[in-house]
């Protein structure tokens, strides 16, 4: 059972916040003597203080304590090993894991981790190769139906994403549609469910829009004149797409690899519904350290080091589009 | 000038947006080596004329020869013209340097070639440190100079310019415009320039064409165009001017405000509706009885150069350009000499 | 080429609508099995109506995205104004504060909360539920409100007060007109959000409040019912009707 006691630096830290924030709203209307535009916001900032910073002071919280609220680095030497918490229950009772061949690190945490990393690396790909011809064939102004196209592919994107994984459990199963087909034609069936690649499939069939559109965004905002400009300096079509148009649509790109690269990780929700037992991804892996294991300290660890990563690999992309220039979604 | 060889002609070219008829039957040719400026109000097709000649735009019919060959159907990748783009269209993913050597790294020239061809053309248009510049940080003179030499430098038979001194200030078009004309007399490339600033076109051209709703008006030397309007647009869009409804008793005698004036126009039929153009600094303020006409002065404006009235005289207000005031409500006379009144074919007529 | 490049698009959307459309096709299949059609039937829409679970969760899930909507609305409208009033310093911190849930993924957001309701003896279910969805949708409808008001003339307010007007008038007369098409797409934006969120609801909920996403979470491990595939189908055809009416509205405004 955790320990639901707030210690008494907790409160003294809420006190604290709510503090500052009453002393800065008093600053704020000495300042301007009265009502400010800027007063506004003020209900705003205290909602994400409390609903945003807090909760996030929570994790780190929990990933640095253990169960009886002391300072520890052991839920993150769980991760690194995940038969640690085992190993020590046999050494406290006098037992020798080494001697019993026990001891071998437990690589389940980081090779979940590693295998999320890798699903959604080709997640993304796989969405960047299929989705910027897509992109570009819908931003050719020559191509009259561009706009309808465009709204054929929001329409699925805005249906529940829940209902559209599940809508391929129907085409996937054993008794599922594709075998069905296949049965009827005489082969025999293949199992597309409860493996890696119906994960992938799942992914990416829900991550593709969220590629399209920041490049569609990027390159329908292009000047029209730049590729004409390349054309009028001798460079053929091809040539125009490669040294221009390409790398004018970089933030776009940029964009929808930050779009899709960061669900995919920490998706759970696809791999529970289509994958089998080996498919467990960092998402899961999350959830099922909270809910099932009731493991708060390890699952705020995890969560940590899951915002680690993708805090580090948008600061990597960040470098390569530093005004962040990517067509919003909005 | 001596007449030069036609480089390029175009044959009946129309065009045709939406169902709209931007271009009627445009015929025009022009010769190696000079400035030619097509000059309009907005909408009147002189930009796509040009995107024509630069292959940007198809024509609905007609054909755009080149050196004798028909390029009607060629790409601009493969035609021998460059352009000067309107907002100058300078890529921003590359900087100052890339952004010239553009058009020689897509032929593919070796580097040292690329490296002398470009650092000359700083040089030519005086931008000498900016090589690794990016582009944004770049002013408008200075972006518009960067579009110039990244089209020059693949030293093109025929350089096309949309309206290139458009987003510049007052002071630096006045000086763009004596360097382009002088660039364009040094390289002996002939300019093909689209403006809707008459002064502009008056300064820089060798010729000078007039468009109004997808179609010429009229051709000529500025001079000719200043000087013999055939139409009252014409007259209008090029230099101020008072225009009147008159009638042509006969040759070189027409009639407006009540009085017959001499003049030097022949060949309208007798008794013929005409229009009669003078130029305001055309109008000589005399003496309230000597002159051809009698008014009153309505308004007077300080212009710098000049003074700018508004006199009332025959039914008509004229505008007349005068070194010296005349007060207002003043009793004047105007005169005009013969040589200085223009007589046009009424406005419908001069449609074709 | 340019039937290579129609192609191309139709595979991509037949990908996109294949599942869609069996999901579809299947909610009329009067038997259960998936894959043999035995006569086409409403029985399964009979049975979503009369369904309390679902009823339930789509109760739960229209109430949460309206009221969440309405919430976040002006919450991030006013946080907007607010911050666009900011001396830079303060301005910064605050896009921070609201940059910092935009890219945090689902999954964290809904634990730290799941965490912070825990913590402070909350017990979770609809309020919680819905403070959630308040919390995730403001960021985006402030984002959406942001750039109408830098768009818009930043000297209209000093002149609405110079002729007179207090504070308050001048934000409602002359600021809220102005900023509207992005305070009325930020609200879309938020309700469509808060229809569709699974993760952070998950989290932020009791077993005994669900909403639809979490319904069909549950539904789908034990295997789905065809009842669900008759609510797939309603969903759709509702949302079609939603965005065909609102594309008719943008393009009408934008002519």
């Amino acid at each position: 059972m955790n320990n639901l006691a707030i210690p008494v630096w907790g409160y003294w830290l809420m006190g604290l916040c709510l503090a500052g924030f009453v002393w800065m709203l008093v600053y704020s209307l000495k300042k301007y003597r009265g009502m400010h535009r800027s007063l506004y916001a003020w209900p705003y900032g205290l909602w994400m203080v409390v609903f945003t910073v807090i909760p996030l002071l929570l994790i780190g919280y929990y990933a640095f304590t253990d169960k009886l609220g002391n300072f520890t680095l052991e839920n993150f030497a769980n991760f690194w090993d995940s038969n640690r918490s085992m190993k020590r229950e046999l050494m406290v009772q006098g037992f020798d894991p080494a001697a019993l061949g026990m001891d071998a690190r437990g690589t389940v945490n980081v090779s979940t981790l590693v295998y999320s990393l890798w699903m959604a690396l080709i997640c993304t790909l796989v969405s960047l190769v299929l989705g910027y011809p897509t992109a570009l064939i819908m931003a050719d102004r020559s191509f009259k139906m561009g706009a309808t196209i465009v709204v054929l592919f929001v329409i699925p994107m805005w249906m529940n994403f829940l209902l559209r994984t599940v809508a391929w459990m129907s085409l996937l199963e054993d008794s599922g549609l594709i075998n069905s087909l296949l049965k009827l034609l005489g082969f025999s069936k293949v199992q597309l469910m409860y493996n890696s690649q119906a994960v992938l499939l799942g992914m990416i069939y829900n991550f593709l829009p969220f590629m399209v559109f920041p490049i569609y965004n990027a390159l329908n905002k292009q000047d029209q004149r730049w590729s004409e400009a390349a054309m009028d300096l001798g460079a053929n079509k091809w040539t125009t797409f490669w040294k221009v148009t390409f790398p004018i649509s970089m933030p776009g790109i940029i964009s929808g690899i930050t779009m899709v690269f960061m669900p995919s990780v920490t998706t759970f929700f696809i791999p529970r519904v289509l994958g089998g037992g080996n498919t467990e991804m960092f998402g899961d892996l999350i959830e099922r350290t909270f809910l099932t294991a009731d493991d708060w300290n390890v699952g705020s660890a995890l969560s940590l080091i899951m915002m680690v990563l993708i805090l580090f690999s948008l600061g990597l992309l960040r470098r390569v589009d530093p005004e962040g220039e990517g067509g919003s979604m909005i | 000038m001596q007449e030069q060889p036609r480089l390029i002609n175009l044959e009946h070219i129309n065009k045709e947006y939406d169902s709209v008829e931007v271009l009627r039957d445009i015929n025009l040719y022009v010769r190696k080596n000079e400035f030619l400026t097509l000059l309009g109000p907005s909408g009147c097709g002189k930009t796509t004329t040009l995107r024509i000649i630069g292959g940007f735009e198809r024509p609905t019919s007609g054909k755009v020869i080149f050196d004798n060959q028909d390029i009607t159907d060629m790409p601009p990748y493969k035609r021998r013209v460059n352009t000067v783009f309107q907002k100058y269209a300078l890529f921003p993913h590359l900087n100052v340097f890339e952004n010239i050597a553009f058009g020689l790294r897509v032929a593919k020239r070796p580097k040292d070639e690329v490296a002398k061809r470009v650092n000359d053309m700083l040089e030519l248009v005086n931008l000498q440190e900016y090589g690794k510049r990016s582009v944004d940080s770049l002013s408008g003179g200075q972006q518009q100079r960067v579009a110039i030499a990244r089209a020059l430098i693949n030293e093109p038979e025929v350089l096309l310019l949309d309206e290139p001194l458009g987003a510049l200030d007052l002071k630096l078009r006045k000086e763009m415009q004596l360097e382009l004309k002088r660039m364009q007399q040094h390289l002996g490339i002939t300019f093909i320039f689209v403006t809707h600033d008459q002064e502009e076109a008056l300064t820089m051209s060798d010729t000078i064409i007039v468009m109004k709703d997808g179609r010429i008006q009229q051709i000529g030397t500025p001079k000719h165009i200043y000087d013999e309007p055939k139409s009252a647009f014409v007259a209008n869009f090029v230099g101020e001017s008072n225009i009147i409804q008159g009638r042509m008793i006969r040759d070189e005698l027409v009639n407006f405000c009540g009085v017959n004036f001499t003049c030097v126009d022949f060949g309208f039929a007798k008794n013929a509706s005409v229009d009669v153009l003078i130029r305001p600094e055309d109008i000589v303020i005399v003496g309230e009885d000597v002159g051809q006409l009698t008014g009153t002065v309505r308004s007077v404006l300080f212009k710098g150069v000049h003074y700018e009235m508004i006199i009332e005289a025959g039914g008509f207000m004229w505008k007349v350009h005068s070194t010296t005031m005349q007060p207002e409500d003043s009793l004047v006379g105007l005169s005009v000499v013969p040589f200085n009144i223009h007589i046009m074919h009424p406005m419908e007529e001069t449609a074709p | 080429m340019k039937a290579l490049k129609r192609g191309y698009l139709g595979l991509i959307l037949l990908f996109l609508y294949l599942p869609i459309a069996v999901l579809i096709i299947q909610s009329f299949n009067a038997g259960v099995s998936r894959a043999k059609w035995e006569g086409f039937s409403f029985r399964w829409y009979q049975e979503l109506f009369k369904s309390p679970d679902i009823m339930q969760a789509l109760y739960v899930t229209v109430t949460i995205a309206l009221l969440a909507a309405a919430a976040s609305t002006i919450i991030g409208t006013a946080a907007a104004v607010g911050i666009n009033a900011m001396s830079r310093r303060p301005q910064s911190t605050m896009m921070m504060l609201t940059n910092i849930p935009m890219t945090m993924p689902d999954i964290v957001t809904g634990i730290s909360l799941m965490l912070l309701f825990i913590f402070s003896r909350v017990e979770r279910g609809y309020f919680t539920m819905l403070l959630a969805h308040i919390t995730f949708d403001t960021p985006y409808v402030a984002l959406s409100v942001l750039p109408k008001l830098r768009q818009m003339n930043k000297y209209s307010y000093e002149a609405a007060l110079d002729l007179g007007a207090t504070p308050g008038y001048a934000m409602l007369r002359v600021i809220l007109p102005a900023i509207r098409p992005g305070v009325i797409t930020g609200a879309l934006l938020a309700f469509t959000l808060s229809l569709d969120d699974f993760t952070i609801s998950y989290f932020t909920t009791s077993p005994l409040v669900q909403n639809l996403s979490t319904l069909i979470y549950s539904e789908a491990r034990k295997g789905i019912k065809p009842t669900v595939n008759a609510l797939s189908a309603l969903m759709f055809v509702a949302l079609l009707v939603l965005l065909v009416t609102v594309n008719h509205r943008t393009s009408r405004t934008t002519n």
